[in-house]
């Protein structure tokens, strides 16, 4: 075998890498604050919102967990245009990832929010606070440190999920890796070495979410 | 352009989806004997060795399941394997299932208290022996749940491999629509065959959780 690797074109390529990695980090951030956001509303539908709405909730959640992001993409991405609506690959990616973490995140942040004991609900009613009041200052904060982590996990893994997008031409870090090795013809080491970004983006993130947790939510997060 | 009925259509999706439940069978099956090794690495009493099983962990659960495809599908025809992508795809899927499995199962080992070990231990038993007689079965059936859970993500994940060219359900069901132009159609009954597949395992899981909540 005469197959030797080749980094030299690597250089040149760490513009391109960067940019992947920024359209990624992108993607990411805005999924993250649509989805948290939507969970929080889903998660509390589903708790006291009327009948039909917590049917429709569950309906959600079992179809989005049970069908791959990839098929949940392609439907949005190819499906939406045939209805006239159409989507800029970016924000199809950006659609499909947000209702595809919000199904996984409205368990997670109902999880959080059945753990707020009841006593904070009823004093917090005794003193006067109005029910949205009580929702907003002193139920939801409680619950989101309980589930701070598993909602960190829930983020690095969509992180990884996104490489998927590049199907759909977004040029975040897949995407370019796709480009740069169709260019360099060294497909293993363009891949190999975009993987140890991914790597060290998802650990880096970790890290990042594990820190700002602590700062923004108080000790004991972990 | 060829006409398809609805009838073509499902029926070429089905026949498709043979090879997805073939894959998530092959990957799963892999992935639990190659996670065995890994779980055996990752508990042993030797440093080094533990250090080597939570790396090769960490490394498949901090990338893209989509790069590791690539990686084995440009990977191995350099190491002189003449490589399709059912080979590829099988066995990147067994890697990236090996990972997780061994997780979830040296969850369930941490999970059994000092006492199991000690009492192996002074029956005479060796550590091989240990591990089969008594703390592997406990440590598999309390970890049931997440590992049918993770079958459901495997199943899903397989997915991925259309994009390296392996003929199931997804990549057939994209040249389907580029026949007929009725994504809606053929996507939403992709989703519903995924749904079938997945649906029953996941009521599973979440029964195996409940039963072991309540004991």
């Amino acid at each position: 075998m005469g197959y030797s690797l080749d980094f030299g074109w690597l250089a040149g390529a760490a513009g391109v890498i960067a940019s992947g990695a920024a359209m990624t980090l992108l993607l990411i951030a805005v999924t993250t604050l649509a989805a948290t956001f939507l969970s929080i509303l889903g998660a509390a539908g589903k708790r006291s919102g009327p009948k039909p709405l917590r049917l429709a909730i569950g309906a959600y959640v079992e179809v989005m967990r049970n069908t791959p992001f990839l098929v949940q993409l392609f439907f949005i991405f190819f499906g939406l245009p045939t209805l006239g609506i159409r989507l800029d690959p970016i924000l199809a990616a950006m659609l499909a990832m947000t209702l595809n973490m919000a199904a996984y995140t409205i368990e997670i942040v109902g999880a959080g929010l059945d753990a707020v004991p009841r006593g904070q609900t009823e004093a917090a009613l005794a003193l006067g606070l109005r029910p949205r009041q009580v929702f907003v200052k002193i139920v939801l904060p409680q619950a989101l440190k309980v589930i701070y982590p598993a909602l960190t996990s829930q983020i690095v893994i969509m992180m990884l999920e996104s490489a998927v997008v590049s199907q759909i031409a977004v040029r975040e870090l897949t995407y370019e890796a796709d480009m740069l090795q169709a260019r360099t013809f060294r497909a293993f080491e363009t891949y190999f070495v975009v993987t140890m970004v991914y790597l060290g983006l998802s650990m880096g993130l970790r890290r990042l979410l594990i820190a700002g947790g602590r700062g923004a939510l108080g000790a004991g997060v972990s | 352009m060829i006409e398809f009925t609805f009838w073509d259509i499902l029926r070429n999706l089905l026949l498709a989806a043979r090879w997805t439940v073939l894959l998530s069978l092959a990957a799963f099956i892999g992935g639990a004997l190659v996670g065995l090794v890994v779980l055996f690495f990752r508990i042993a009493k030797t440093k080094w060795v533990k250090r080597i099983a939570s790396g090769y962990i960490a490394l498949f659960q901090g990338t893209p399941l989509l790069m590791q495809l690539f990686l084995m599908f440009f990977g191995l025809p350099m190491l002189g394997l003449r490589i399709e992508p059912w080979t590829a795809a099988a066995l990147g899927l067994t890697f990236f299932a090996s990972a997780y499995l061994a997780e979830i199962w040296r969850g369930g080992v941490d999970a059994l208290p000092r006492g199991q070990w000690d009492a192996g231990a002074s029956l005479g038993l060796h550590y091989l022996q240990e591990l089969r007689l008594i703390i592997l079965p406990q440590a598999f059936a309390i970890t049931r749940a997440p590992t049918v859970g993770f079958l459901v993500q495997l199943i899903k994940s397989t997915a991925l491999t259309s994009i390296i060219g392996f003929e199931e359900l997804v990549r057939t069901s994209n040249a389907i629509n580029n026949a007929t132009f009725e994504p809606f159609k053929v996507y939403g009954l992709v989703a519903l065959i995924f749904f079938v597949m997945c649906f029953p395992l996941t009521q599973y899981a979440r029964r195996l959780e409940q039963r072991a909540g309540a004991r």
